[in-house]
């Protein structure tokens, strides 16, 4: 099983050279620490900026720069700063290529609930909705079962959704899959000493296995 | 030419009545109004609704004036930093609108440049779309989302000038601009105020047609809710 910095491992493999990129809050955030060198990518801060750097140094703390997460930021060479309508217009428009989010369930339909829990305090959902709405390429990092065992790759969501039809790829701390329209999950790599028959059992939603499937590298 | 320029906050928000709608700039505390939010602690109308992204933490920003009880309603995309808020949402003492936060941005920015209404993808098949109009693009549901105005708007620029163009520095421009548009009556507080033609009208955010009242605040505290520091030298 993956722990979480092994999870943002994984997804920074997603990442391609000159993408523009949202990362949400939490193992998305991460991330960003396991790009390689030799890869430029373009990190996104939909509070209005374009280029997000390191966190600064004592001496470079500046309150008039944070990111979503309302954490202090510097900002990389070649960064733009613009408004919350300009920055939600390039996502809107699609101009954004890859988001990388959190979720508490998806569906296999790639239907993801991930902003609110009946019984619990309602915090809102911030940009979560606009961006699942609109992203070409969504990726979504997240435990495969709850801590009870539950499943969290559903059928359905039974909690409130965020958005529907939009996720197209999930790594958990068990797999890599897909979600293939009218298919279910699509199961590509295992975690390292994760067998197929334990992903199985903790998929709830449908899963499609083809071949082989290959521990993933990390 | 009409003078802009008010002495301070207290005067800025004098004339602001009970159960007004008010917009408050700001992302997290990040380029809030700090000084008319003080302001408006001390005059004590009530009743008030407030929009803005989210509603500050329990000792700044928004916060305080939920804890004295004079925001009736907040309309946010991101709201609970704060103990007390949490309390009055569930006591029934306070009404909350959540709104995706594009959503709530364009909102701001349609009011601003006068059209009432606009569609947009977020929210679609989720609770936000209940009662909502939808119609289909290019194959796609849209959500029909209606503009946002306010009685006032109160925005916060880095520099300022007595004709009231505005520029804002860094995140903290966030839903200032958009905010400084939807305002019957929108007020500036300025970190800097300078004299007209001082400020280089090729970097003007915020032209000044839509302010009609600044003033240089004091004060600034600019607290900051995550401090996050790196500690290697990149």
């Amino acid at each position: 099983m993956l722990d979480k910095t092994q999870i943002a491992k994984r997804i920074a493999r997603e990442v391609k050279d000159g993408m523009y990129i949202n990362l949400g809050i939490g193992i998305p955030t991460l991330v960003a620490n396991y790009i390689p060198k030799n890869i430029n990518v373009v990190l996104q801060s939909e509070n209005g900026l374009l280029g997000i750097g390191p966190f600064p140094l004592e001496a470079e703390v500046d309150a008039d720069l944070i990111n979503a997460g309302k954490q202090t930021i510097t900002m990389m060479p070649g960064s733009s700063l613009f408004s919350s309508a300009e920055s939600f217009g390039m996502i809107r428009s699609g101009k954004v290529d890859l988001t990388i989010l959190g979720a508490m369930e998806v569906s296999e339909e790639g239907d993801i609930a991930n902003w609110k829990v009946p019984g619990k305090m309602v915090k809102g959902m911030g940009g979560a909705m606009d961006l699942v709405a609109s992203a070409k390429n969504i990726i979504v990092a997240m435990q495969h079962c709850s801590k009870e065992g539950a499943s969290k790759l559903l059928t359905c969501c039974t909690l409130p959704i965020t958005g529907l039809r939009c996720v197209k790829r999930i790594v958990s701390d068990l797999a890599v899959l897909d979600i293939i329209p009218g298919r279910g999950f699509q199961l590509l790599e295992r975690a390292p000493g994760v067998t197929v028959e334990q992903i199985k059992n903790a998929t709830e939603g449908k899963l499609f296995i083809q071949g082989e499937i290959p521990e993933m590298v990390l | 030419m009409v003078n802009k320029v008010v002495k301070n906050a207290d005067e800025a928000v004098k004339d602001i009545p009970h159960r007004a709608t008010l917009m408050l700039g700001g992302f997290g505390l990040c380029g809030i109004p700090e000084n008319c939010i003080s302001a408006i602690l001390k005059s004590g109308m009530t009743g008030l609704t407030c929009i803005s992204n989210n509603a500050g933490v329990d000792d700044f920003g928004i916060g305080l004036m939920l804890k004295t009880r004079q925001v009736k309603k907040m309309i946010s995309s991101y709201v609970g930093e704060n103990a007390e808020f949490e309390r009055q949402l569930l006591s029934g003492e306070l009404e909350v609108e959540l709104i995706p936060q594009g959503t709530l941005a364009e909102r701001i920015r349609a009011g601003g440049a006068g059209i009432p209404a606009f569609f947009t993808p977020a929210g679609v098949g989720t609770e936000v779309a209940k009662g909502k109009e939808t119609r289909e693009f290019n194959g796609k549901i849209y959500l029909m989302e209606h503009w946002l105005r306010a009685d006032f708007s109160l925005v916060k620029a880095w520099k300022g000038d007595t004709a009231g163009n505005l520029i804002y520095r860094g995140t903290a421009r966030n839903f200032n601009p958009m905010m400084a548009e939807a305002g019957t009556i929108t007020i500036a507080e300025v970190e800097e105020l300078v004299p007209i033609g001082t400020l280089d009208p090729n970097s003007i955010h915020t032209p000044g047609i839509y302010v009609h009242r600044i003033f240089q605040g004091v004060n600034y505290e600019k607290r900051i809710e995550q401090r996050t520091i790196s500690n290697l030298k990149i």
